[in-house]
């Protein structure tokens, strides 16, 4: 279903990497300017009316963002992710808020949680989650989340760390025997 | 507020460069001073934190005059507990077998009410990020005496799972005066029955004495919510 779906879009569309994951769902990458008509194209075209969800990875390694815009067709049953590859110093993208209202919501929390900035996305300037936030947004993969943690948030003192593997053998079995 | 982060900053190798990366929060529009026009034409600056808000801080309860009358007085205080309705964390989830007929804290003497103006027992039922830190402080201030604090779950005492998140409290207590913790991921509603018992004969001892504990060392408790809460948009105490 997904691959005929392929074959249908590749002739219109310059499209790049496709993996199949399950017979309904897949995935394709597209370039940034291909992305608006992609996605008109398959909300009104093939069916795909509802939009999941929109969400970034961090390929730091890589210097590069994913977005991945998850849509849903429902009388098929069947799923597509469009992915988009941002480089890390550019990251301004265009927003979809006209396409799907809700997008907006997303792309406020992906300014916020990423620093991916989608100007003319309504409210997308203002506080989402977090209140006050001074450091640079908390899931780029350059942020170190547990050092943030231990300057900022005091600690009780005594805190101890187990395996619970070993801990349990430990109680349950104190001289290393198995005699049960 | 930033400048706590900044002294904090000084100390370590690579503090100036990350704090050149560090963002200015803007005070709310509605909170900055602004002229106002009164109705004979005259005008006056109003400072909506100095002027709409009491500047009062909080102020310590003294005991009555004999031992006697202050038992009197902590039995009452320990027979009736009346639970603020506000959730956090996991353990929000935890007290509505509480209040159902399966556990029926009532029949201890315990109920739930919806405003902070008319409970005296403030549970914080799990872990705290910074922003509902803020809702709760102004929850609790908003209480009157004589209050509690119960913390209840291992994220209220050293943080729990949530030790190295970016965005929650680790020690409730440096925060708010707790009287008692019970500790557990997440405790059972037996537990928490448990905990209330400890709590009454805490009361009843005279021990329960968070409230006064918090205006005593009201600066200190400030200057702790302050280095957390980075825009820090209220009054000092909400009375
Ligand atoms: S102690 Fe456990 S159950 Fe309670 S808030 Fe923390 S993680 Fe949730």
């Amino acid at each position: 279903m997904m691959q005929s779906l392929y074959d249908r879009l590749k002739d219109r569309f310059n499209l790049g990497e496709f993996t199949g994951r399950r017979a309904d769902l897949a995935f394709v990458t597209v370039s940034r300017e291909q992305l608006r008509p992609l996605l008109l194209h398959l909300r009104d075209l093939e069916g795909f009316t509802h939009l999941v969800l929109l969400t970034a990875v961090d390929w730091i390694e890589d210097d590069t963002f994913q977005l991945t815009y998850l849509l849903n067709d429902r009388a098929r049953a069947r799923d597509i992710g469009v992915r988009l590859m941002l480089p890390r110093d550019d990251t301004q993208m265009d927003s979809i808020h006209d396409l799907w209202p809700t997008a907006a919501t997303y792309q406020r929390e992906l300014r916020e949680m990423f620093g991916i900035d989608f100007p003319d996305s309504p409210r997308v300037n203002e506080d989402f989650i977090l209140e006050g936030w001074v450091d640079i947004p908390p899931y780029r993969r350059e942020f170190d989340t547990l050092r943030f943690a231990r300057e900022t948030y005091p600690e009780r003192p005594g805190r101890e760390t187990h395996d619970p593997a070993t801990y349990m053998k430990q109680q349950l079995y104190p001289d290393g025997e198995d005699n049960g | 507020m930033k400048d706590e982060l900044d002294k904090r900053l000084d100390n370590q190798p690579d503090g100036p460069e990350r704090r050149g990366s560090l963002k200015d929060i803007p005070v709310r529009e509605e909170l900055l001073p602004r002229w106002v026009k009164g109705p004979e034409g005259q005008e006056y600056v109003v400072e909506p934190l100095q002027d709409y808000f009491c500047q009062a801080g909080p102020t310590v309860q003294t005991p009555a005059y004999t031992r006697i009358i202050e038992d009197l007085f902590n039995w009452a205080r320990a027979e009736s507990l009346w639970i603020l309705g506000f959730g956090t964390g996991c353990g929000a989830i935890e007290m509505r077998p509480l209040m159902t007929p399966r556990f029926d804290a009532y029949r201890y003497g315990i109920q739930w009410r919806p405003t902070p103006r008319q409970a005296n027992l403030f549970v914080i039922s799990g872990y705290l990020s910074v922003k509902t830190l803020k809702r709760a402080i102004r929850s609790y201030e908003q209480m009157q005496n004589p209050k509690y604090v119960v913390g209840l779950g291992s994220c209220t005492i050293n943080g729990g799972m949530y030790w190295d998140s970016y965005n929650t409290i680790k020690r409730l207590d440096d925060y708010l005066p707790v009287d008692l913790y019970i500790t557990g991921c997440m405790p059972r509603p037996e537990a928490l029955l448990q905990g209330f018992d400890d709590l009454k004969k805490l009361i009843r001892a005279g021990k329960a004495e968070g409230a006064n504990h918090y205006a005593e060392h009201f600066d200190w408790y400030k200057a702790n919510q302050k280095r957390v809460i980075k825009d820090w948009d209220m009054p000092d105490y909400s009375w």
